[in-house]
């Protein structure tokens, strides 16, 4: 009762420190944020291309209807292999005029069907790894119907080499950001126990318990980190609304990752209040 | 109750600030500590109220030893030892009552006791008519006498002043040195470390121990 009462006194008898070690906070926890908001939509441009990674085997015109269903099913029951779709001769020729309606006389004027028969392989999320692509397609490739078997190696090459760019780039900026956000969070909070070091000092002098020193400031570190956090959210959704209006499309960060940033803002600030109170701990 | 046995202090750059100091102070004494600056008084009270260790001998305070209290229990030694400073050591932007009510807060004296608590015992100083005022509003004198009423919040047994009289006019001097002597009347010990002589040999019936670069050079009850 008492640390609450005094983290909240330290509100108001010093609004401007408080208030600017929250906006430190905020600021920082905010370029994380941004951070976040950049990650996440990478992640779903990635993944919204790794859908598109699928393995076509294109059939003999004398292919067996009962050999084409077998291998259908066969390569259905690989675990890699989330469906398998055959693509008749015909349903191949309506997609191409589709697609392609610039042919369109082309396509109407013929006689035979030149287009091939096809199983189309789509695999599961996270068996979309080069290995598993070259894997099926042997496997695809080892029917005797089968004529040929396409997934675009340069493509899923170039996408395996961006997704590992991704998660060093990730993880090395991100630790980076994480870094300069718990310097700046541990400077404000810093400077916020250096302004009430004289009430520290007291607080020894007259045999307070150490543990009752601390704890308003853990509280008052915590207030801060949450009130930060607070902010770091609001700003991040400015910009998310703003990008999203005036410039591009992109998806907002999902709430757990907003809650676990707030959270680590709140435990950040009441660590980085403690460490900076060991100092004056000692002093008396 | 305090007693010092074979106490030395060093500093890793300035070198021994005691050396070898051994005295003991009885209940309800009233003792000098004097000496040149840079003598070892201030080392000495800061090693009563276990501010500091000493770098060999013990220190005890009421039965804690300097050598076996921790820091996680040396406020138990704290709460029985007052302290009083030449500069004060008061809080600025709290009233007279606020800083002897933030002691109390802070030792955990039931809430609506604080404010009660805190009006006596600037009564004791004499400053019943002054706890609503900011310490910046007050005299010299009289903030050393809020210093003190803080000091004693905790009912110690024993008051350490370093040169408490040092920032304050004669007037003011001859004040808080009457309550430190009413004070110790009502049966706590002082010990007051100060290089003011004059003020020393005004006061006759108090015991003197006087430093020299850090030894203990003379003991009037010796």
């Amino acid at each position: 009762m008492y640390s609450l009462r005094e983290a909240l006194a330290a509100f108001r008898r010093a609004p401007v420190l408080t208030g600017l070690s929250g906006a430190m906070v905020g600021l920082a926890l905010y370029v994380v944020g941004l951070f976040a908001l950049a990650t996440y939509n990478l992640q779903l441009a990635l993944s919204a291309i790794e859908e598109r990674v699928e393995i076509v085997a294109y059939l003999r015109d004398d292919a067996r209807q009962s050999e084409i269903d077998l291998a259908r099913s066969e390569l259905g029951k690989l675990p890699e292999v989330q469906s398998v779709r055959y693509v008749s001769k015909r349903d191949a020729l309506a997609q191409a005029q589709k697609d392609l309606p610039e042919f369109q006389d082309l396509f109407s004027g013929l006689d035979v069907n030149p287009l091939p028969q096809s199983l189309e392989v789509e695999l599961r999320p996270g068996f979309r790894t080069r290995e598993a692509v070259e894997r099926i397609s042997k496997v695809a490739a080892s029917y005797p119907f089968v004529e040929d078997v396409r997934y675009g190696r340069d493509w899923v090459d170039k996408l395996f080499t961006l997704r590992r760019v991704g998660a060093v780039t990730t993880a090395v900026l991100g630790a980076a950001f994480a870094m300069v956000a718990a310097l700046i969070i541990g400077t404000a909070l810093r400077i916020a126990v250096f302004a009430r070091r004289e009430e520290i000092y007291v607080m020894r002098l007259v045999g307070a318990k150490n543990g009752f020193i601390r704890r308003p400031f853990l509280l008052e570190g915590a207030m801060a980190g949450l009130l930060g956090g607070l902010l770091a959210w609001l700003l991040t959704y400015a910009t998310y609304r703003g990008v999203y209006s005036f410039l591009f499309a992109l998806a907002w960060i999902p709430q757990s990752w907003i809650a676990v940033g707030v959270l680590a803002g709140v435990v950040f600030g009441a660590l980085a209040s403690a460490f900076a109170i060991r100092r004056h701990l000692r002093e008396v | 109750m305090i007693k010092l046995q074979n106490v030395s202090r060093e500093y890793p750059k300035r070198g021994y600030a005691l050396r070898n100091v051994s005295f003991e102070i009885g209940k309800g004494e009233f003792a000098f500590l004097t000496g040149h600056s840079g003598s070892g008084k201030s080392t000495t009270l800061r090693l009563v109220h276990l501010s500091d260790r000493p770098t060999s001998g013990e220190v005890l305070v009421t039965g804690y030893s300097s050598d076996r209290v921790s820091e996680r229990e040396v406020w138990k030694v704290r709460r029985r030892v007052g302290f009083v400073f030449q500069d004060f050591r008061l809080l600025p932007g709290r009233t007279a009552q606020e800083n002897v009510g933030f002691a109390l807060e802070v030792t955990g004296a039931q809430r609506k006791e604080i404010q009660p608590r805190a009006q006596r015992l600037l009564s004791q100083v004499g400053l019943s008519t002054k706890s609503g005022a900011l310490i910046h509003e007050l005299s010299g004198g009289e903030q050393q006498r809020v210093a003190i009423a803080r000091a004693l919040a905790n009912e110690p047994f024993v008051l350490l002043a370093d040169e408490p009289t040092g920032n304050l006019d004669e007037r003011a001097t001859r004040g808080v040195m009457e309550l430190f002597w009413d004070i110790n009347a009502r049966g706590m010990a002082v010990l007051m470390a100060t290089h003011d002589l004059e003020l020393v040999r005004h006061y006759p019936q108090a015991r003197v121990l006087e430093l020299d670069q850090g030894r203990l050079v003379y003991d009037s009850a010796a």
